[in-house]
Order: C-alpha cells, then sequence, then structure tokens
C-alpha cells in the first residue's frame, strides 16, 4: 500500500486568537476525489488553502506527495522553508479560486502559459500548443485571444482550470469554484471538474454542490467549527449521517433548495 | 391575464420636444465675450511685439537650453525617479523590517525639501566634497592606521564639482525628489491590485519577484500611470527651478537672459510660456496613449455577443447538474 497524496495530520491553524482548525486529519489517495463540506466558517476553505500554503498552519503536519509542506526535517528538527523552495512545492499542486482570480492583462492564452514558460522555464511554442490543447478541452478551443473580462464567469473558471493543469500537478484543489456563478453557469463548471475526475485527476474539493459531491467524490468530510465531524463514502456522510451536526446541515441545505 | 390593447392604439416610438436649455445660449455669448476681449488684447497690445517672441523662441541658445537642462533633465529625472520609486514602494512594502524603515527615511527626507532649495544645496555640495567624492570603505582611515599603510580603501573618487552641478546635478536632484513622490504612487498602485493575483500567481509556484514583476506591477501600472502623467507635467516645469544650482543651458534661464539684454521683458515671458504649453500638449498626448495600452483588459469592451458555444461546452453534464438539487 503506497502513501497517500496528501496527508494531514492533527492541523491547526489561528488568526490572532481564533482558532479556526482544531486538529484536522484528513489523507488523500492518489486519484480519489474528496469533497469538504460544512457551513461556512467551518474552516474548510482554510484548510484547504493550508494545504498549498497560502495560509500557514500552527500545529500538526501536511504532506503532499510524501513532501512535508513549509518545512524540512533534520534529524527532528523542522526548518521553516524560503520563499523559492515554497514556490517549488507549490508546482506540483494546482489550485482553482471562488473569484477565478485570472490575470486581467493577459489574454485566456498568456493566462495559461504563464506559469509553465516562467516557472518551468519550458519553451514559448510547446506550452502554447499544450494551452491550445487544454482550452479545448475545457470547451473554449475559440477563446485563446480573449481577454478574461469578455468572458462569462463559467467560462472565465474553466480558464482557471485549465491555467492550473496547464503546470501538471499531481493535485488539484477547488475552493468553491462554483459559488461565484450565476446557477446556469454552474454546471458547465461541474461538467469539466466531472470530466477530470473521470480522468483520474486527484481532487480535492471544498463545495456546496451536493449533487456533486454525491456523484462523484470518493470521499466525503463533513466539518464543523474547526474539527472534521463525519467522514467517509458519500452514501454514508450524505445518505446515512450519524452525527447530529452533519444532520442538521444536511436538512437545512435540503431545505434551501426546496 | 394580457392588457388587451388594439394594435393601434398601443404607445409607439417617443417623439417628445426636448428640454430647452436658455442659460446654455447665455454662456455661449458670456464666453464669446471675455474671449474677443482677449484676443483683442493679443493682437493689439504692442507690448507682446510677437515678431520678437517667435524670433526669440528659435534662438540657438534658447533651443540648446530647452533640449537640454528642459527636455533632457526631464527625461533623466523621470526616468530616474520612476525607477528608483518603484523600487522604494517595493522596499516600503517588503517583509524586510530594514527595508521598509529606509525607504520610509528616504521618502520622509526628500518629500520635506523644498525642490529650489534641494538645487541650490546639490550645487553647493562642492564645498563638502574638495577632494572629490571617494567611495569606498566607511572610516578607513581609523581602521588602517594601525597598520601604518600608506594607501587607503577608496574604490572611486568623483569629482564633485561635476557630478552634483549642470544637466547631471539638476537630474539627480530632480530625480530623488520625484522618486520620493513617485514612492507613494507606485505605493498605492501595488496595494490596489487585488490579493487574489498575488495568491492565483503563488499557487501556480510564482515566487514573490516574478509574482511582483509580472502579475502585480503590469496591473498596478494602471493606476500608477495617470497620476506619474502630472508628475511628468509637474517635472516639466520645475526644471525651471534649476537656477538654484545654477544651470545655464536651460530654458526659462535662457529666455529670461535675452529679456534682461533685450529689455523685452514681457515678450521673453511669452515666448517661455509657448514653449511649455507646446511641449506639455505632446507629452499629455503621449499620456493618453500609454494609458490607452496600459487599459488591456479592463474597461468596457463588448461582452462576446454570441453565447451558443456556451452550450456545446458542456456538453452532456452541463444540462444535467445544471439544477443541482439533491
Amino acid at each position: 500500500m503506497t502513501r497517500p497524496i496528501v496527508e494531514a495530520v492533527n492541523v491547526t491553524k489561528s488568526f490572532g486568537h481564533n482558532e479556526v482548525l482544531k486538529g484536522i486529519d484528513l489523507s488523500v489517495d492518489t486519484g480519489e476525489v474528496v469533497c469538504l463540506l460544512g457551513p461556512s466558517g467551518s474552516g474548510k476553505t482554510t484548510f484547504l488553502r493550508c494545504i498549498n500554503q497560502l495560509e500557514t498552519i500552527q500545529g500538526g503536519r501536511i504532506w503532499v506527495d510524501q513532501d512535508l509542506m513549509g518545512y524540512k526535517d533534520r534529524g527532528g528538527k523542522l526548518y521553516r522553508l524560503n520563499d523559492k523552495e515554497i514556490a517549488a512545492q507549490r508546482r506540483e499542486i494546482g489550485m482553482v479560486f471562488q473569484k477565478f482570480n485570472l490575470f486581467p492583462h493577459m489574454t485566456v492564452l498568456e493566462n495559461i502559459c504563464e506559469a509553465p514558460i516562467q516557472v518551468k522555464g519550458r519553451k514559448k511554442a510547446e506550452v502554447q500548443d499544450d494551452a491550445r490543447d487544454l482550452l479545448a478541452r475545457v470547451g473554449l478551443g475559440d477563446k485563446a485571444n480573449a481577454y478574461p473580462n469578455e468572458l462569462s464567469g463559467g467560462q472565465q473558471q474553466r480558464v482557471a482550470i485549465a491555467r492550473a493543469l496547464a503546470m501538471k500537478p499531481k493535485l488539484m484543489l477547488f475552493d468553491e469554484p462554483t459559488s461565484a456563478l450565476d446557477p446556469e453557469l454552474v454546471g458547465e463548471v461541474l461538467s469539466v471538474m466531472r470530466d477530470l475526475a473521470n480522468e483520474g485527476m486527484t481532487m480535492v474539493v471544498v463545495t456546496h454542490e451536493m449533487q456533486f459531491a454525491n456523484e462523484v467524490a470518493d470521499h466525503v468530510v463533513f466539518m464543523a467549527d474547526g474539527y472534521v465531524v463525519e467522514s467517509g463514502p458519500p452514501e454514508q456522510v450524505l445518505g446515512n449521517p450519524q452525527q447530529e451536526r452533519t444532520k442538521d446541515f444536511l436538512r437545512m441545505v435540503k431545505d434551501d433548495e426546496d | 391575464m394580457s392588457t388587451s390593447t388594439p394594435a393601434d392604439q398601443r404607445p409607439g416610438r417617443i417623439d417628445a420636444v426636448p428640454v430647452r436649455h436658455p442659460w446654455r445660449w447665455v454662456a455661449v455669448g458670456v464666453v464669446a465675450v471675455v474671449a474677443a476681449m482677449f484676443i483683442n488684447m493679443l493682437v493689439t497690445n504692442e507690448a507682446f511685439n510677437w515678431p520678437f517672441v517667435f524670433e526669440t523662441m528659435t534662438l540657438p541658445p534658447v533651443i540648446n537650453g530647452l533640449l537640454m537642462g528642459t527636455l533632457l533633465v526631464t527625461l533623466l529625472a523621470m526616468i530616474i525617479g520612476v525607477v528608483l520609486g518603484v523600487t522604494l514602494a517595493v522596499m516600503r512594502l517588503s517583509p524586510n523590517p530594514v527595508l521598509r524603515y529606509a525607504s520610509f527615511t528616504f521618502i520622509w527626507f526628500f518629500r520635506t525639501i523644498p525642490r529650489l532649495v534641494l538645487l541650490t544645496i546639490m550645487g553647493a555640495l562642492g564645498v563638502l566634497f574638495q577632494d572629490g567624492l571617494a567611495i569606498g570603505v566607511p572610516f578607513d582611515h581609523i581602521l588602517l592606521a594601525p597598520f601604518d599603510f600608506s594607501w587607503d580603501l577608496r574604490f572611486i573618487t568623483l569629482d564633485a564639482n561635476t557630478v552634483f552641478v549642470g544637466v547631471t546635478g539638476g537630474a539627480i536632484g530632480l530625480g530623488l525628489s520625484e522618486a520620493a513622490y513617485m514612492a507613494e504612487i507606485a505605493r498605492a498602485g501595488i496595494t490596489s491590485v487585488d490579493t487574489g493575483q498575488r495568491e492565483a500567481a503563488e499557487a501556480l509556484g510564482m515566487d514573490g519577484g516574478k509574482t511582483m514583476r509580472r502579475i502585480v506591477l503590469p496591473q498596478a501600472m494602471r493606476v500608477i500611470v495617470p497620476p506619474t502623467g502630472n508628475e511628468l507635467m509637474s517635472m516639466l516645469k520645475d526644471t525651471s527651478l534649476l537656477i538654484g544650482i545654477p544651470v545655464g543651458a536651460e530654458l526659462f534661464f535662457q529666455l529670461s537672459a535675452v529679456g534682461a539684454r533685450t529689455f523685452q521683458v514681457f515678450p521673453v515671458l511669452v515666448a517661455a510660456v509657448l514653449w511649455y504649453m507646446i511641449i506639455g500638449s505632446i507629452l499629455m498626448v503621449g499620456q493618453h496613449f500609454l494609458e490607452k495600452r496600459f487599459n488591456r483588459g479592463y474597461g468596457a469592451r463588448r461582452a462576446t455577443p454570441k453565447e451558443p458555444e456556451a452550450a456545446s461546452v458542456g456538453a452532456a453534464g452541463a444540462t444535467g447538474t445544471g439544477g443541482g438539487d439533491v
């Protein structure tokens, strides 16, 4: 049995005196899709951001592909990595944001090619060929020369997914990728994510889309108040929740949608 | 429940009488009269001596002053100001406290000193460095004293009377002063860029320097360029302060000299005004195009007219998951 690609043990994180993560454990195997669910303020987005070090953790350890994030372990003593070393660790991890965060001063193609050229030092022509393939994959083959503000929210988010994929990551993180979208645009983004999952990409997804979690996730993790309340296969956590907290949340989500 | 109005009774195209603006015509009248009075003065007042104005504007020393002291110093000072200013802004926002305080101190120092005073000091700096401005190890004579060596640890010695005077001194003085202002402008520009942009770049594995150069600064330029245009205009005009050093090869200095020599004091002032107006206007046109360049990807572009492609994209999934209910 190989070690999981993401392994988080007892992760804690505070903003000032406000402890938002109170000992999170999580493990994700290669090719797995894990959905993090929970009410707002439960810490799920913060935890996702800790995985690629957009937030620094105060306790616990996170390994991605057996690489300890943020530190070097020399004989039990931890040494903080510098800016460049942290950047190198992030290269293996793609991230998709709630608000897309495309670079507005670059065309779609430039957005996708930026990191492979600047970070990996790959050849421009080669990267552009790959980028066009990726754009075709997310259904935007004809938008290479558009600027982000010429695209709908759903299109921008699909470009953001292509941009993350261009770095050929081992792991993709999605931070509420459909929450900023108009309802009619949610489907096109989820469909791209579903394809990605079917192709075997390892994904950790913070989402409120219960149906997506139910159909696509191998594992669902329900978080509240900085703890993991319940986790397991979706049919168990969503279909037959054991904890009161989970039941309440699912009831409220369901009421909302009825 | 439809409002059943017969087709011919439904309200059609609006063909209304526009609002009248009588006061606009009053304004036209007033402005026209004032303009006519002004033109009358320009044309009829002998003191303008227009032929002399145009003749003076193109005198060789005046043109030389315009090119060297006015245009060249504006250009050099702005280059120093922008490059140093952006550097200071990045330092000011750096996590390194030493850089932050160094930047703050520089900005504080140069913002408090009037430019005319600063330039006058530049011209007088020769007093401080009578043996030349030496760059090397500080306190070298004390450090080396115990060894009884005859040599020193000074690597380059510049002649203060050439570095701090003339066009070079003017460009350095105005450039340092400008850097303090540009630093504040650049800082505002950098902080105006959404933090999500930096996060997106970092999530892609870009380090701090690349993120700043490739992602943050190009977007900050949109906010930086318009006030920098203002600074450029101010700089063009502030080159007339080079008299503090003093620099002879400068437009206003030369024109004043012509005025003093010929007693045609007012026409030379008109000549100066015309030159500043001409150069300033050209710069404003340039600024317009620069702003356009850095506005790429922003503002009112028409959204793509056709949307059918959105449907073909999501293929099967798009229709299926649209509802998203459990």
